[in-house]
């Protein structure tokens, strides 16, 4: 499906959901509480089977962290980008994990590098970090390690 | 674990390894064995934690970061053009691949035309890269199910390739041949040549492999109806290249998305609908096969030009965001940059292929032996740096 | 002509001659003895670099060769290396049985040398059932492997010492009926009786496709009762990093290597005597001049040329092939080779019976 169609199909299902279009791939913006019933619409619609999460990221942006999902089709081969806007404070949002199995691993990572908390995560613990690793979310902009981290 | 500030003097202060970590262990009759961080079959510093019922596998789950380096974050504070050097370090199997796809994503944010000579070039590396991560991979997992004679053979063939990347690269590991624009430095005099030379040498040592590993016996009951990996599941767990394509799901990035000059060489995706390790093994023979007829297209008919663009001097994406997929050995490498328009990249995330291949592992392992572990991550090719990042 | 057995008479005569007869048998125990541990070592030293060596051949390398003339003191090197290693134990381990159990493990290959024929009448005890000791005491090694992987208190040793049980008990069983099948042709558990049945042409030969098959089945067995790849799922390398002996080191390891190496050289010359005649040379049928110029080539060498084809076959073996799983490694047993052993004897029986081998 070209951009168009998918954005009317996508405003179909979610009327609340917000497009940008500036880059390649079609963007929409969810907010969190959406976030579950959308994604379990667009991985089974039969117009959109989004059977392939190919990324799940995070981005701290000072104000806020956004989610960002990459989905694609391996039917249809059309590609989004999904964007949930979480709280920097209490950022929470659903976890995906039975949907796509892959954000599994995906949502452990963002949730030690980003202190994302994903609710009814399966099994939310710490993957790349050691045990018991206690502090600030490395990968978030205020972190400061002064004595394993450089600054150029 | 500790700082380089803290010198741990009383090894007892170290806490004990928490027990209740590992879920659905612990009951009676399981065995927990940790294989790695430092252990013969785990190529790097791979931790499992397994839960085993005499030899039956119940449950493997991966401790990483024992080799994380945090490439992302060290990008924050790199420029777009030094940013390239630290990823060859992340899948150190296909440097070149890794390199390529971040001159991609910069080229694609700059819009950089990268001239034709360099591209050319690009994917005849690319390629041969594949074939030199494919053999030691033939070689590594070979020796992980226990015959270890083609480790030594697959060396040799591997050696002939690094001695190509060394006269035109200078290194043999970490290229950094790939520049924003084109290639850092044009090929070496001899290039062509030894190419061709190992091509024909390649072709007839790539039936040797089959007769000496592929045909026997021993080795087909080991790889047959092993690790099983459906398509479902494959797509579900986000596999990619030769783990996804052993399942039979069309996943090729050169061919999906084709990038450099994919499109206008001939060459097949190579599918396999046995969704099992021998599968996986035939996908990366065969691919190896695909590689050398792309490189017989190119390798006469580089154009003449220049090996790298007019770019300027201080490269600034504009605001945005950028993602770019290359097609690495092991299976889709996805680079986004998030830009806000500084001469650093203000979020970068790599996308690599194993960390997605590993979530597998677990649901393909489940009721399978130990020794089936063993044979089901070599052909899922785990490269631990690329999936610690 | 010169040959181990002159040697040995010559020395017994003298011997008999300057002491009294009880003196005489003391001495020549202690002399055997002495000879048992100086071949055990130099066995040792010999496979190792044999190993090495074959194996740096089929990978397309060189192997040790810097150690003295063509790295032949490099074995040497290794053992005094081994020597003055510090033999840990571990602090959860079994102290005793560990200790023990390398021991056990080298004990049972010297006293597995007792009834092999080196050459025509050298023998160091000529048992009447000397088969049969064989398949016995070999199977004690296995009781060393549990015990060094129960006493280790480490996971992986557990295991490997499993593995290592199950498999050398069951293949113990095709092993014993392939021997079987030449102790029925032959009529004799002696080992002299069965080789001077093959004086007129070995077993292989002579014994129909019986034969052959019990030939194979008992490379196979052996191979597996020696852990030796591809059957080596006890030390499984990329499995449980060592097995049974992870947690040794030093001579305490060295010894568990050793006595390996000489259960592989024990394995071969038992089968190098049933099937391919011991010490007897090439000999056809009746063609007395033939059979003649073959026994000018000593008894000694036909009898170590033998044995030392048989462990290149077996490391050929090693370097070759992967490693089987464990459950199909029991499969091969007891669906195949079980089976077909016991048919296999029916047949050689039936042969024996009525004579119709040559």
């Amino acid at each position: 499906m070209e951009k168009e169609e998918l954005k009317t199909k996508i405003a179909e299902l979610l009327p609340a959901a917000t497009f940008e279009e500036s880059g390649e791939w079609l963007n929409i913006l969810v907010t969190p509480a959406d976030w579950l019933s959308f994604a379990g619409q667009l991985r089974h619609d039969e117009r959109l089977l989004f059977d392939y999460l190919f990324c799940l990221t995070c981005i701290d942006f000072k104000t806020n962290l956004t989610m960002v999902y990459h989905l694609s089709s391996t039917t249809f081969r059309h590609n989004i980008v999904i964007k949930s806007v979480l709280d920097r404070a209490r950022p929470e949002i659903e976890s995906v994990s039975h949907i796509w199995k892959t954000a599994e691993f995906h949502e452990r990572e963002v949730y030690e590098m980003f202190g994302v908390d994903f609710l009814n995560h399966p099994d939310l613990r710490l993957l790349i970090l050691p045990d018991g690793w206690e502090g600030k979310n490395p990968m978030r902009k205020d972190f400061e390690d002064p004595v394993n981290m450089i600054k150029l | 674990m500790f700082r380089e500030t803290e010198i741990v003097k009383d090894v007892s202060s170290i806490p004990p390894f928490p027990q209740d970590a590992v879920q659905g262990g612990g009951g009676a009759g399981d065995l927990i064995i940790n294989v790695g961080p430092q252990h013969p079959a785990t190529h790097g510093v791979l931790h499992l934690v397994i839960t085993l019922n005499g030899e039956t596998i119940k449950k493997v789950e991966p401790h990483l970061g024992y080799i994380h380096r945090s490439i992302e974050k060290m990008c924050e504070s790199l420029t777009y053009r030094q940013f390239i050097y630290v990823t060859s370090r992340m899948d150190y199997l296909s440097a070149h691949i890794n390199n390529h796809a971040c001159a991609l994503c910069v080229e694609k944010g700059m819009q950089i035309e990268v001239p034709d000579r360099a591209q050319v070039i690009r994917v005849i590396m690319d390629e041969l890269t594949r074939i030199a991560s494919h053999e030691l991979w033939w070689g590594a997992m070979a020796m992980d199910i226990g015959a270890f004679t083609p480790f030594f053979h697959a060396f040799r063939e591997r050696e002939k390739i690094n001695e190509i990347m060394e006269e035109t690269c200078g290194a043999r590991l970490t290229m950094n041949y790939y520049v924003p624009g084109g290639l850092r430095a044009d090929m070496h005099p001899d290039f062509q040549k030894k190419v061709k030379e190992f091509i024909v040498l390649f072709k007839r040592k790539i039936d040797e492999y089959d007769e000496l590993v592929t045909g026997n016996i021993i080795f087909i009951n080991r790889m047959k109806g092993v690790g099983m990996l459906s398509k479902e599941d494959a797509v579900s767990f986000g596999c990619s290249g030769p783990a996804a394509r052993g399942s039979g799901v069309h996943c090729d990035i050169r061919k999906l998305y084709p990038y450099a000059v994919y499109d206008k060489v001939e060459f097949d995706e190579i599918l396999e609908t046995g969704c099992d390790s021998l599968a996986r093994y035939m996908v990366r023979i065969r691919e190896m096969k695909q590689s050398v007829r792309i490189i017989e297209q190119l390798i006469d008919h580089i154009p003449e030009g220049d090996f790298q663009a007019k770019t300027k001097a201080v490269l600034k994406l504009p605001k945005g965001e950028f993602y770019t997929r290359v097609e690495t050995a092991r299976g889709e490498l996805g680079v986004y940059i998030v830009s806000e328009g500084a001469t650093t990249p203000y979020r970068i995330k790599f996308r690599s292929p194993g960390f997605s291949n590993l979530s597998a592992l677990d649901s393909m392992a489940r009721g399978s032996k130990l020794g089936d572990l063993v044979a089901m991550m070599g052909t899922l090719d785990l490269v631990i740096p690329d999936i610690d990042r | 002509m010169w040959s181990l057995t002159n040697i040995s008479t010559g020395i017994h005569d003298w011997l008999i001659q300057t002491f009294n007869p009880t003196w005489a048998l003391i001495i020549e125990m202690v002399i055997a003895g002495i000879a048992v541990i100086g071949l055990f070592a130099v066995l040792g030293l010999v496979l190792v670099l044999m190993e090495r060596r074959v194996a740096a051949w089929m990978q397309i390398r060189l192997g040790p060769n810097r150690v003295g003339p063509f790295g032949l003191l490099q074995s040497a090197a290794d053992t005094v290396k081994l020597l003055v290693k510090e033999g840990m134990t571990p602090d959860g381990a079994d102290k005793f049985l560990f200790n023990l159990a390398p021991f056990i493990a080298m004990m049972v290959a010297m006293l597995l040398m007792v009834p092999i024929a080196f050459a025509k009448d050298f023998q160091l005890w000529d048992l009447n059932i000397g088969v049969l000791y064989v398949s016995a005491v070999s199977s004690i090694m296995v009781i060393s492997i549990l015990m060094a992987g129960w006493a280790s208190n480490n996971k992986y040793s557990l295991m490997g010492a499993m593995r290592s049980g199950a498999q050398i008990v069951s293949y113990e069983l095709s092993a014993g009926l392939s021997i079987l099948t030449i102790v029925v042709l032959t009529g004799s558990l002696n080992i002299n009786d069965i080789i001077i049945a093959q004086a007129d042409g070995w077993w292989i030969f002579k014994g129909h496709i019986p034969v052959i098959i019990s030939f194979v089945i008992f490379i196979i067995a052996v191979t597996a009762e020696t852990n030796r790849a591809p059957f080596d799922l006890a030390e499984a390398e990329s499995e449980l990093t060592s097995g049974f002996h992870t947690e040794y080191s030093g001579m305490k390891f060295a010894l568990f290597f050793l006595a390996e190496y000489i259960n592989v050289f024990i394995v071969c010359a038992i089968g190098a005597t049933l099937f391919l005649g011991g010490w007897m040379p090439f000999h056809i049928g009746n063609w007395e001049s033939f059979n003649h110029v073959m026994d000018y080539i000593p008894s000694s060498i036909w009898f170590f040329g033998k044995t030392f084809f048989l462990i290149f076959v077996i490391m050929w073996f090693r370097w070759t092939f992967p490693r089987l799983r464990i459950d199909q490694l029991l499969n091969l047993e007891w669906r195949y080779l079980l089976p077909i052993s016991m048919f296999n004897l029916l047949l050689a029986t039936a042969i024996a019976i009525l004579g119709w081998h040559f």
